[in-house]
């Protein structure tokens, strides 16, 4: 059992929580997950841990509500309790001073981009964080990102705040400038993550992405979250999360991220009608 | 002379009730039904109670055989699960998923006329028994000696060296990386053949005579050995961690939608209870499922697939039945029940749809030739002999291969070429000072009693590493 320290609502549909694992706090390093099981009933499902205190033993757990278990975790309450905790896990993000670092996140991608954008700016890079959501209620963590890096650019879908467009538009202007970047690391939807990617690459710049496929023990038992980079299958969650995006195949992984999908729309189903209660205690 | 009459009881082993095949391929509980005290009592009295008793011999545990069936003769049941658990803290689980026919029945006397006594149904009787009339007690512990002991993972060789340490007056703390303690017992061997509540029964013994357990740590990565001994205080360590990471064939079409390896597709049935309509982990049924291989675990993962509804649940393995490495009971009961075998047959591709899901399994015929290293024939292609196979799942159950997470992190525990453990042979000591080693980490995919052998005799070494004493 691990207690919510503080529960904290970033947009509309993704939400902070503060746990209490000072042993997960001691060890995380940037890039690294943890996997929860909110409640008896819940999935097992991997987040990325988006921010640390080993002194006051905390960690940080930032996630939107799409699913069954999202939803479960959300119902719970600041001072209650979720079931199930497990990490550090997966490779942390190597990190040395590149030179000139690009953090490129999209919707609750940007989470995870957080801890690395600290990681990169403490070991002395310059940080140039471009963030995006559909709209301006979804942009998550931008003063925390702005603190952290040397510029901040930030785009919306529906132009409802910054650019107007994704960001893979701010990344082709900075591209046509002839901004030079070290190195590149790419986190939100699997689309998105393609898309700029492929712009990054095509520009010359080493570029990583963060895979979050599914998984259910997160220490390379059960191998579901295998993913296929420069033609060889990897677990994502001990050869991962970050892989080098030059190779990874994106239609497999996007597939493979739809294996239950009608699952899981019967599951939403389930829950429509107790959608009401909990999420807004 | 024995009468004619009194030879057929003495050579006929009492059979062991079991659910109908065809009612039972669609329910998850238990195979057999188990012994009443009558047939117990009736199989108990053909043993003819060796004075050098071979069956001992026979046992990784040396389980005091002759002396706990004498006991269920003797209708002293609840004894006679209390003589089992001196030397096997797990009764009731070893006697339903030992090999007894390779290990103590094999050796069996009246085997050589007749049929062995059912040493395994009677170790499970005397279990049950105990069990279900709430005559289990704790037994007597030695005064704490002030050692720490830490066990890597829960399985049946951390399960066993808990045991023994914590009688003797060790203080243990097995770390268990699931949110749920027991190892291969609870995410891989499915209820039908050993029921989840008896494993949680006999692990809260456990907890009872005073083994802490820690669920969600995972050594390696919530600390180190290093750390167990350094900063958590721990005196040994016994590393029991476990078969890994699943093997896959390395054909074309094997990450498509459908795809499971055995672990993955029985850890979600079993641990995530997705047999179960109340359980969020989805799990994909199929109607023709395909489960490649021809060990016990692709017996569970067909013999599930059935369960869960599958119309077709085939077993497709590129030997003969006769170099299946599954026991025999287990092929029988797959057989009865109506898994399909595709025998001397080798996939060489997965097929998808355009939506990246299965839609078959492509197969080579295969005839045996010479033995190989293993002495079983080696397999070879039979040349144009490609088939196609329909199905909508497959799952992959070839084995697995040893899991880095700890050696990665404890450089100085040496590994074989294979990446499992190296211990002494006899002393389940690594290279790592006071790190111990035992199950599936040091020997491969193996069996729970020799799991639970190997915990054993760690637990005797950590004694007599610590104290100075046998």
């Amino acid at each position: 059992m691990v207690k919510i320290v503080k529960k904290e609502r970033l947009s509309e549909q993704v939400l902070r929580y503060r746990l209490d694992a000072p042993r997960i706090a001691r060890k995380r390093k940037a890039g690294q997950f943890i996997i929860i099981r909110p409640t008896q009933d819940s999935e097992r499902i991997p987040l990325t841990i988006a921010g640390a205190n080993p002194d006051e033993g905390w960690i940080e757990i930032i996630f939107q509500v799409v699913g069954r278990t999202t939803f479960l975790l959300s119902a719970l309450n600041e001072g209650s309790y979720v079931l199930d905790l497990a990490g550090p896990l997966g490779k942390p993000t190597h990190v040395e001073k590149f030179g000139k670092a690009l953090c490129i996140g999209g919707g609750v991608g940007v989470a995870p981009l957080y801890p690395i954008i600290c990681a990169l700016k403490a070991a002395g890079n310059e940080v140039v964080s471009i963030i995006g959501a559909r709209s301006k209620s979804l942009l998550i963590l931008e003063n925390e990102i702005k603190d952290q890096s040397d510029r901040i650019y930030t785009a919306t879908d529906d132009g409802s705040y910054g650019h107007k467009g994704f960001v893979s538009d701010i990344f082709n202007s900075l591209n046509n400038a002839n901004e030079i970047f070290d190195v590149a690391y790419v986190i939100g939807p699997v689309m998105m993550m393609k898309v700029v990617s492929s712009l990054t690459i095509a520009a010359g710049i080493k570029t990583f992405a963060s895979l979050n496929p599914i998984m259910i023990d997160g220490t390379g038992m059960c191998g579901g979250c295998r993913v296929t980079v420069f033609n060889e299958t990897k677990f994502a969650c001990v050869d991962g999360p970050e892989f080098d995006a030059a190779g990874i195949d994106w239609k497999e992984l996007m597939n493979r991220l739809n294996s239950y999908k009608l699952f899981e729309s019967e599951a939403r189903q389930k829950q429509h009608s107790c959608r009401l209660e909990g999420v807004d205690k | 002379m024995l009468e004619e009459k009194q030879k057929t009881v003495r050579y006929d082993r009492t059979p062991m009730r079991e659910q109908k095949p065809e009612v039972r391929a669609k329910n998850f509980d238990e195979v057999p039904i188990g012994y009443s005290p009558e047939e117990a009592v009736r199989e108990a009295k053909r043993c003819l109670q060796c004075k050098k008793p071979l069956c001992v011999e026979g046992c990784p545990v040396n389980v005091k055989i002759p002396q706990f069936i004498k006991l269920i003769a003797e209708e002293k049941f609840a004894e006679a699960a209390r003589v089992l658990k001196e030397t096997n803290a797990l009764p009731a689980i070893c006697g339903r998923v030992c090999p007894q026919e390779e290990q103590c029945e094999i050796r069996c006397i009246l085997g050589k006329k007749g049929k062995p006594v059912a040493v395994g149904n009677l170790e499970r009787f005397a279990a049950d028994y105990e069990r279900n009339n709430d005559l289990i007690v704790i037994p007597e512990k030695k005064p704490a000696n002030g050692k720490k002991v830490a066990v890597v993972g829960s399985g049946p060789a951390g399960l066993t060296c808990a045991g023994e340490l914590v009688k003797e007056g060790f203080g243990v703390t097995i770390f268990e990386a699931l949110h749920e303690a027991g190892g291969v017992l609870v995410y891989g061997i499915p209820e039908f053949r050993l029921p989840k509540a008896i494993v949680a029964q006999e692990i809260s013994w456990l907890e009872q005579l005073g083994v802490k357990i820690e669920r969600n740590f995972i050594v390696g990565k919530t600390a180190t050995i290093d750390d167990l001994f350094n900063e958590e205080g721990f005196d040994a360590v016994f590393v029991g961690s476990g078969a890994g990471l699943p093997s896959f064939l390395k054909i074309k079409g094997e990450n498509l939608i459908g795809v499971y390896s055995a672990n993955e597709y029985l850890t979600r049935s079993n641990l995530m209870r997705s047999f179960r309509v109340d359980s969020e982990t989805p799990i994909m049924k199929g109607k023709n499922v395909v489960t490649v291989g021809g060990g016990n675990v692709a017996m569970d993962a067909a013999r599930t697939a059935l369960r869960l509804g599958a119309e077709n649940s085939m077993i497709v393995y590129r030997r003969s039945e006769e170099e299946m490495p599954a026991r025999r009971a287990e092929i029988h009961h797959a057989r009865e029940e109506g898994i399909d075998f595709h025998l001397l047959c080798n996939p060489v591709g997965i097929l998808g749809g355009e939506d990246g899901r299965v839609t078959a399994i492509r197969c080579v015929k295969m005839e045996l030739g010479e033995p190989d290293a293993s002495g079983r024939r080696r397999p070879i292609e039979v040349k144009d002999s490609e088939f196609n196979l329909e199905c909508d799942v497959v799952i992959i159950a070839i084995g697995n291969t040893p899991n880095p997470l700890i050696p990665s992190t404890s450089q100085d525990i040496r590994l074989s070429k294979w990446g499992t453990i190296v211990t002494g042979e006899n002393d389940a000591r690594t290279s790592k000072k006071y790190v111990y080693a035992g199950g599936d980490i040091v020997t491969g995919a193996a069996t729970v009693i020799l799991a639970m052998g190997a915990g054993k005799l760690a637990a005797r070494n950590m004694m007599n590493d610590l104290l100075g004493q046998k």
